[in-house]
């Protein structure tokens, strides 16, 4: 199913493809011949529990992290300097409220932040700066402290941050922890929404599926190391993930949401893991 | 009337006074470089590292003494290695931060004490620890002023240089590399103007109490500035009046008494620091806290006034 998309990638504008990548971290082999792509305007997750690897396969995307083996390519091309058209939202960031910056600030720092010397006031930036506060809903609070809003708010901020520049691919990690229900949903809505309007590959990953299942275009699935990718309906299923994680998994869909337990083969568990992350459906 | 109650706020003498005018210019551009460098020391939770400076530049003021050079020049050697060392051992990692400054500032201490004896023993200026440590404005020579320009202008055009790339690596370090920003070569410059601001302000309030004019205008600037830009130029600005301050009050004390025993300088500028630290809690609490604006029904009907208002 993988070989089949990259024929398809050409056309449809192709955001990233990940071929053949493995990460060794201190002897130790966190991802195994990861394979997959994504295009333009999809909404894809990237699903794996604690440890699984998410965070160190969205580095190694951002060139953070050099793979031992396989190579990634950013809209076709394989990957230059920093992050050049990627943006990126970091995992569990805590915005200090001491730090004496407004949203808009923090948005503006997103479009030349790397940038030598002092900013000089410009039309085109200010400008710039408003519609991405606008694009993502956060106009409201362009001029309070980031530090000071609640975690839906600094994610949205945070999400303009990486947009600024137009980037083809966007990455977020674990956007969605510490977040009630509502954000949650208000964060996915919005991500999908620009996804399909700007024409942005999104790739975010979480340890629970379910608050994304009704935008997910497609799952990159991470277990034992390994990778699946497809639609939910490909990946999803007993058979696909039982092969992954190496031991018999159920797949249980309860009204539209979708739980993953554990069979009771634990031969093939990797040692670290708890049997109940395997529950990667349960909210617990 | 007016005059009487100048005449007894600035006792005559004050501005002609020669001691006074070095003080003024000397402190004032310390304070400033204080103020600036301090609210990313602030901003960055490094104020230990900055503390750790300072006391480790005691030993290069006593050394000065020692040697026969100007003090500057000792606190300013001093600090930079301890710099130096700071970044070798890894103060820019969260763990090993804490670790590294107290380690450089303990054997740093300890020289400054063993000099200081040495400075007492075999040299005749037995004043010197009070003035390595606890400073003495009024005792500076007007020919350092030269060097503490060249210092501080080198300190402020490191900071103008890394400005941006430093205020979104204190945000985080992580978004400052997706960004492409060097993280660890503009972390190493703020150490460097931490140590540049340092030593300038322990040449005029001592090594001891220059962690005051680093942190405390800094803190307050924070708490009452939105942006970097007003938190950096407010720091600067209370730095300065603090140190301003401090020394008219010191100057003024003189004649308190009628055994004209001044007070030192050191003491008022970091009381003042002080009280600005507490008023800016103050004024703080009213305005940093700014909550979003509540969602008015207007602008969820969304008028197209009412999306473009910034
Ligand atoms: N720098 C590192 N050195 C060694 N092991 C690491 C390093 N970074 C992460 N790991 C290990 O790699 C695995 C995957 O980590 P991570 O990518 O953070 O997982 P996730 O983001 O899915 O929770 C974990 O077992 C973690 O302990
Ligand atoms: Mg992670």
């Amino acid at each position: 199913m993988i070989e089949g998309a990259y024929d398809l990638a050409e056309d449809k504008g192709e955001a990233l493809a990940v071929e053949g990548v493995s990460v060794w971290l201190s002897g130790r082999e966190i991802l195994h011949d990861v394979s997959f792509s994504l295009h333009r305007g999809e909404f894809t997750g990237l699903i794996g529990s604690n440890g699984a690897g998410k965070t160190t396969l969205l580095r190694t995307i951002l060139g953070m992290q050099v793979p031992t083996t396989g190579t990634v390519r950013i809209g076709g091309s394989p990957r230059g300097a920093h992050g050049a058209a990627v943006g990126y939202v970091p995992q569990k960031i805590l915005l200090d409220p001491d730090i004496p910056l407004r949203s808009r600030d923090l948005v503006g720092l997103g479009f030349d932040g790397h940038r030598l010397g002092i900013p000089l006031r410009s039309k085109h930036r200010r400008i710039l700066v408003e519609e991405m506060l606008e694009a993502v809903d956060a106009s409201r609070f362009a001029d309070s402290r980031v530090g000071t809003l609640s975690g839906g708010e600094q994610q949205r901020v945070l999400i303009a941050h990486a947009l600024i520049r137009h980037p083809r691919l966007l990455l977020l990690d674990e956007p969605l922890a510490n977040l009630d229900i509502r954000s949650e949903y208000e964060v996915v809505e919005l991500l999908s929404r620009l996804a399909e309007e700007q024409g942005i590959g999104v790739l975010i990953s979480a340890h629970d599926m379910n608050p994304l299942l009704s935008a997910m275009d497609r799952i990159v699935y991470i277990a034992n190391g390994r990778a699946a990718s497809g639609t939910t309906d490909e990946v999803v299923r007993t058979e696909v993930l039982s092969k992954l994680y190496g031991s018999h998994v159920d797949v249980i869909r309860i009204h539209d949401r979708i739980l993953v337990a554990a069979g009771h083969e634990h031969d093939g568990l990797p040692a670290h893991t708890e049997p109940s992350v395997w529950a990667i459906g349960g909210r617990s | 009337m007016v005059d009487a109650l100048l005449r007894s706020v600035f006792e005559p003498g004050l501005f002609s006074s020669g001691p006074v005018h070095t003080a003024a210019i000397i402190g004032g551009i310390a304070a400033v470089v204080s103020g600036v460098v301090g609210t990313f020391t602030v901003m960055r939770g490094q104020s230990f590292a900055g503390h750790a400076l300072s006391d480790v530049s005691a030993a290069g003021g006593s050394a000065s003494f020692l040697l026969g050079i100007s003090p500057l020049l000792g606190f300013v050697g001093m600090a930079g290695i301890a710099a130096g060392g700071m970044e070798m051992i890894g103060v820019q990692r969260a763990r090993g931060r804490d670790l590294a400054t107290g380690i450089v500032l303990g054997a740093g201490l300890g020289l400054a004490a063993l000099l200081l004896y040495f400075d007492a023993t075999f040299t005749s200026t037995t004043g010197a620890a009070i003035t390595v440590l606890f400073g003495s404005m009024f005792a500076i020579s007007s020919s350092t002023i030269p060097l503490v320009v060249a210092f501080s202008l080198v300190a402020l055009g490191m900071i103008l240089v890394v400005y941006r790339p430093l205020i979104l690596s204190s945000v985080s370090t992580e978004l400052a590399q997706v960004r492409g920003v060097r993280v660890r070569l503009t972390e190493s410059i703020h150490l460097l103007t931490l140590a540049l601001a340092v030593a300038l302000s322990a040449m005029t309030i001592g090594a001891i109490l220059s962690t005051a004019l680093l942190i405390g205008p800094g803190a307050a600037a924070l708490r009452v500035a939105h942006r970097p830009a007003w938190a950096i130029f407010s720091a600067a600005l209370i730095g300065l009046g603090t140190t301003w301050g401090g020394i008219l009050l010191a100057y003024d004390s003189y004649y308190w008494s009628s055994d004209h025993r001044g007070w030192p300088v050191s003491f008022f500028v970091v009381s003042l620091i002080f009280i600005a630290y507490l008023v800016s809690g103050r004024v703080g609490a009213r305005s940093t806290h700014r909550a979003p604006k509540p969602l008015a029904i207007e602008e969820i009907s969304s008028s197209p006034t009412q999306s473009t208002r910034s």
